[in-house]
């Protein structure tokens, strides 16, 4: 390749890392979250939650604003905030369609509508427009040392506890009643499980933004049920496509100054539209490339 | 496997809000005994099993004998079979009792999975998806999962609705082994012909037991008559079917 070809195409893929720190941390970050948060998409894929998750990510929005409200642009207190917003809509969405009977999506879009409402009020009240943008669709500019922390402490945290807790997810996602009649806590379980998927959402906020972090949760795990028969490698797939598309989603965002968090997600969709058509599980096209059936 | 204790109903009554499902119940499952439970829909049969295996509380009256010791394989198993899980993974929770959430499956119950599925005629299809089976395989993956559960007391809701006659007789034999080794199997079923050719006990029940013993007595054509009448009483409009309501 000529020596000019090989500068273009190092100065597209490698050089904004190798120039810019901010870039790089955020490279780091994301791929921290790109270990822990599909995995958990997975889950919630499984367990026809997706729509679930993106309440979560709505659901932290009216708590990081407070935060933001109380201590600026702090994110101890908008992480705190987050948290705290993100766990009470965990807990009460399910109460909530429980008590009033049924139509969980009903209450879920209720409640996702209200709080996305909610959050952009909060922080139009004392913040301006860049401030909106950089919490509803990231920055790469925010990931500072504390960021880049709590993402890496997310990951290293949801990692181990995924892996205990995995048969019993496994479970409780196959056959809840079969989980209650052997007595494997289920409900437990799963309250952890949905407490992990708030944790992640947090440390994903300041790179991803809170509109935008449920994406690298959902689509790569949406796309990698394309490439596997089964849970352990569908999560291991779609680890590698939510790799793969934060750092192409941290080129982009770079290379045409468009948001961190649409970017990647972005990306994500790409892999997710790929996988549609091509991949070998139930993708669009195998289906015209007919084979001979098999005689028995 | 432990042997299995005799299961005392006492006074026993399950509610659905305020209507009773199962009323007054009294009686007992004999250790080892093979016992098939008969009524129309809506006697309160699935509930039954339901409450024998924990998952349902009585509104008063006792259950003994039962806890702990119970496996159960409801009629509508509310199995996701969409679930990307090969065949042998799912059997291997048949273990839960031995390995709970964490401790390792070992290579004892690895053997013991694969030889409970080549023992339902599943083998070979160890790393098959689950999703890939048929009606009838499946209920053969269900009744391979309960082999391996090792359970003293086994309840079978309805285990041979819509399997063709080779699936049925296969898992038949499956249950007259279990009875064989002394486990005490209670199984609901609409199969009258069947239930009199195969089981020696039945209970007979439309809310209220009409007939508990051997199954000739327990069946008597008085004794169903009356659970036809109990069960139109049930029903505001149409009758049922006469041919379907005689199981």
């Amino acid at each position: 390749m000529p020596a000019a070809g090989r500068r273009l195409i190092h100065d597209l893929l490698f050089g904004p890392f190798q120039e810019f720190g901010f870039l790089r941390r955020a490279l780091v970050g994301c791929l921290a979250l790109a270990l822990a948060a599909p995995p958990l998409g997975v889950f919630l894929m499984l367990r026809r939650m997706s729509l679930t998750a993106d309440v979560l990510g709505h659901g932290i929005l009216p708590g990081v604003a407070a935060g933001f409200l109380l201590a600026g642009l702090s994110l101890p207190a908008m992480a705190l905030g987050g948290a705290l917003a993100g766990l009470v809509v965990a807990v009460g969405a399910g109460a909530l369609s429980r008590a009033t009977g049924g139509r969980e999506d009903a209450s879920l879009a209720a409640l996702y509508l209200v709080a996305l409402a909610l959050g952009v009020a909060l922080v139009s009240w004392r913040g301006g427009a860049v401030e909106l943008t950089n919490l509803l669709f990231g920055s790469v500019l925010g990931v500072d040392d504390a960021a880049l922390l709590l993402m890496a402490g997310a990951a290293t945290l949801t990692l181990p506890v995924l892996a205990l807790a995995w048969r019993p997810l496994v479970l409780e996602c196959l056959d809840p009643s079969f989980a209650r009649a052997v007595g494997a806590r289920g409900a437990w379980w799963h309250m952890a499980f949905l407490a992990l998927v708030v944790l992640n959402l947090i440390a994903a906020f300041q790179a991803l933004g809170t509109l935008m972090s449920v994406g690298l949760m959902m689509l790569p795990a949406i796309a990698a049920r394309h490439w596997a028969t089964r849970v352990g490698g569908i999560v291991y797939a779609a680890v590698a496509i939510a790799a793969l598309s934060a750092y192409a989603g941290l080129l982009l965002s770079f290379h045409a100054d468009v948001p961190s968090g649409p970017a990647v997600v972005l990306a994500a969709g790409l892999a997710w539209l790929v996988s549609v058509l091509l991949g070998p599980v139930d993708g669009l096209l195998p289906r015209f490339w007919r084979r001979p059936h098999l005689a028995g | 496997m432990m042997r299995p204790a005799e299961i005392r109903l006492t006074d026993l009554t399950v509610s659905y809000g305020r209507r009773p499902a199962v009323h007054h119940l009294s009686g007992r499952f004999a250790p080892g005994s093979l016992t098939a439970v008969v009524g129309p829909n809506g006697a309160g049969k699935s509930t039954l099993l339901r409450t024998l295996a924990g998952l349902q509380q009585p509104e008063s009256g006792r259950v003994e004998g039962a806890a702990g010791q119970v496996a159960l394989l409801p009629q509508a198993v509310a199995l996701d079979r969409a679930f990307p899980i090969a065949c042998l993974d799912l059997v291997l929770f048949g273990l839960w009792g031995e390995s709970g959430a964490f401790r390792a499956v070992t290579r004892a119950g690895r053997e013991r999975a694969r030889a409970a599925l080549a023992a339902v005629g599943l083998g070979g299809f160890e790393a098959r998806p689950v999703g890939s089976l048929s009606t009838g395989q499946f209920q053969r993956l269900l009744f391979a999962r309960l082999l391996l559960q090792d359970a003293p007391v086994i309840l079978l809701d309805e285990p041979f609705n819509a399997l063709d006659a080779r699936t049925a007789a296969d898992l038949l034999a499956m249950v007259h082994r279990w009875h064989g080794e002394g486990r005490t199997v209670i199984a609901v079923l609409h199969d009258l012909e069947l239930v009199q050719r195969e089981f020696p006990e039945a209970l007979l029940l439309a809310r209220d037991c009409l007939g508990w013993g051997p199954t000739e007595a327990a069946l008597s054509a008085a004794n169903r008559l009356q659970a036809r009448r109990m069960a139109e009483a049930w029903m505001a409009g149409p009758e049922l079917c006469q041919r379907r309501d005689a199981a």
